[in-house]
């Protein structure tokens, strides 16, 4: 199943967000969108989950999702989005309440979505008990449980120390790994756009124009390989350089606002 | 190649140290579990030694150990039964009418956009009018039997009831609401699941701003036109000068806004746990 960003623009009353922006995710395909602060990235992830009309254009969707999806475009949320009076299984279980399984289907997803982020042991857990990385996995286990096409993943490590963020990189990569998922991920931070991405839309600053889209040239398992390190860095600073000026000038118009 | 060491060693030979002075002090005020007690029975025991060492006049302020024994006598004669039975009885239906209507209310004005377009205009007009000013006119609509007293309760407590709800349904995480939309999960298990459980600690702190209004209420209420009630127990005795006996009913009044706040508290415990 593909999803098309098909010329959109948004505005929030005056302000300009976005303007004409188009591309296809593919499926399987691991798209990072990144671009200035204020750019528009996070609106333009949730006009393409549906959880805002835009201006203009539309986002679609192409092809069936796959068997036994649930829930084809699911976001994986900044801030973790968990309910605070639900323990891990029942922040889990949240979105199959209403979903047609019988209560055995159900419980085999919800392990199943346990066990995929290391959470087995933590599944009577409230969020306030766990760490920042901790509720980030219960984020994705709850994502993983309604078999999502695609992940809608708003900067999903951005509110997490630097230690944390490499360990969940590590598992985004594994989760990711066999192309049965496909991937929108917004990030300011380069080197997760390039450790992850296929492609990686580099967006102006506000409103946000599609600047260039980048083809990272190496396969998911070469970005893995030891030695990859200094390649991938080259590549960040390729991206690094294609929006540097915009950033600084995205920065002092954020100050001055 | 990292240099790596287990800790490092004190350079002895160097100029004396001094430890840094801690600057973190205060700020910090933790609850002590029977400051209050202790302080409340030592504002007890001074009274009693005051009235009993005839510093005070007992027609102004009996002692401690009079107001005891004028609600041992009051609950032995069946009176005490009989005046809080009514209070409870109007406090009861009043604030179960006044919160019922509240809630829904609160929702809907926190839920829809016209509900909240007259709702809110209504409550700001209508909130600040002392509610036992409205008793006479309720009388002149409803009778003068047990409907008014408990209309009056019930209004008071509908409108911080529903001033709490709507305050709480506004400060529920929208990323939460959206994550639900996010799910395709129904609008009503939104409600239920979502918007409820997290407009709860607003509600529960507005239930123990009505409890009080309810006893502020019935307590006026009575002393306005009823024959029984803590509120006309108190009017009673005051008219006939038994200080002993209005103290007793006020501290009977004291007591039962005490076991309601428990009564909260509890509730508090079981139902924000998560917290």
């Amino acid at each position: 199943m593909d999803l098309i960003a098909d010329h959109i623009s948004h505005r929030f009353g005056a302000l300009d967000v976005l303007d004409d922006v188009s591309f296809a995710v593919r499926a399987g395909e691991i798209v990072a969108i990144v671009g200035p602060s204020g750019c528009g990235k996070s609106t333009l992830l949730s006009i393409l989950g549906g959880l805002l009309r835009p201006a203009a254009g539309v986002a679609e969707l192409r092809g069936t999702p796959p068997a036994g999806s649930l829930n084809p475009l699911t976001f994986v949320f900044q801030d973790f989005a968990l309910l605070p009076w639900n323990t891990v299984e029942e922040n889990v279980a949240f979105p199959l309440l209403h979903a047609a399984l019988s209560a055995g289907e159900r419980r085999a997803v919800i392990d199943d979505a346990l066990r995929r982020t290391g959470l087995l042991d933590f599944r009577a857990a409230y969020p306030k008990q766990l760490s920042g990385g901790m509720r980030q996995r219960v984020g994705i286990a709850r994502a993983l449980a309604v078999r999502p096409a695609i992940l809608l993943m708003d900067e999903p490590l951005s509110a997490l120390d630097s230690q944390t963020r490499e360990l969940l990189m590590e598992d985004f990569v594994g989760l990711l790994a066999d192309g049965a998922m496909g991937a929108v991920y917004v990030t300011h931070n380069l080197e997760e756009a390039v450790r992850l991405a296929d492609r990686v839309v580099v967006l102006s600053r506000r409103p946000g124009r599609i600047r260039e889209i980048v083809t990272i040239p190496m396969t998911r398992a070469e970005r893995g390989a030891p030695d990859a390190r200094a390649q991938l860095a080259a590549l960040q600073g390729e991206l690094w350089s294609l929006i540097r000026k915009e950033a600084i000038d995205a920065e002092r118009e954020v100050q001055h606002a | 190649m990292l240099d790596r060491s287990p800790q490092e060693m004190q350079d002895q030979s160097a100029e004396a140290t001094r430890p840094v002075a801690f600057r973190g002090a205060g700020f910090a005020p933790g609850g002590s579990r029977y400051a209050g007690w202790i302080a409340l029975a030592l504002v007890i025991a001074v009274w009693q030694l005051a009235g009993s060492a005839g510093l005070v006049n007992p027609l102004f302020l009996p002692a401690p150990s009079a107001i005891a024994v004028a609600i041992y006598k009051l609950a032995m004669s069946g009176a005490l039964w009989q005046h809080l039975s009514w209070s409870i009885m109007r406090i009861g239906t009043g604030w179960i009418i006044g919160t019922a209507a509240g809630v829904i209310v609160g929702f809907a004005i926190g839920l829809s956009t016209m509900a909240r377009g007259v709702g809110i205009t209504f409550i700001s007009a209508l909130f600040p009018i002392p509610k036992i000013a409205l008793l006479p006119l309720l009388i002149l609509w409803l009778g003068i039997g047990e409907e008014p007293k408990i209309a009056t309760i019930a209004l008071g407590v509908f409108f911080s009831t529903a001033i709490s709800v709507y305050s709480g349904v506004d400060a529920v995480p929208r990323n939460l609401i959206r994550m639900a939309q996010s799910f395709n999960v129904p609008f009503h298990a939104i409600v239920r699941r979502v918007i409820w459980p997290g407009a709860l600690p607003s509600i529960l702190a507005g239930f123990r701003i009505t409890a009080s209004v309810a006893l502020l209420l019935v307590v006026s209420a009575e002393m306005i036109g009823a024959q029984y009630g803590i509120g006309a127990f108190v009017l009673q005795a005051g008219n006939l000068m038994q200080t002993d006996q209005l103290l007793a009913g006020v501290v009977i009044l004291s007591l039962f806004g005490l076991a309601v706040g428990r009564l909260i508290n509890l509730l508090e415990t079981r139902l924000l746990h998560w917290r």
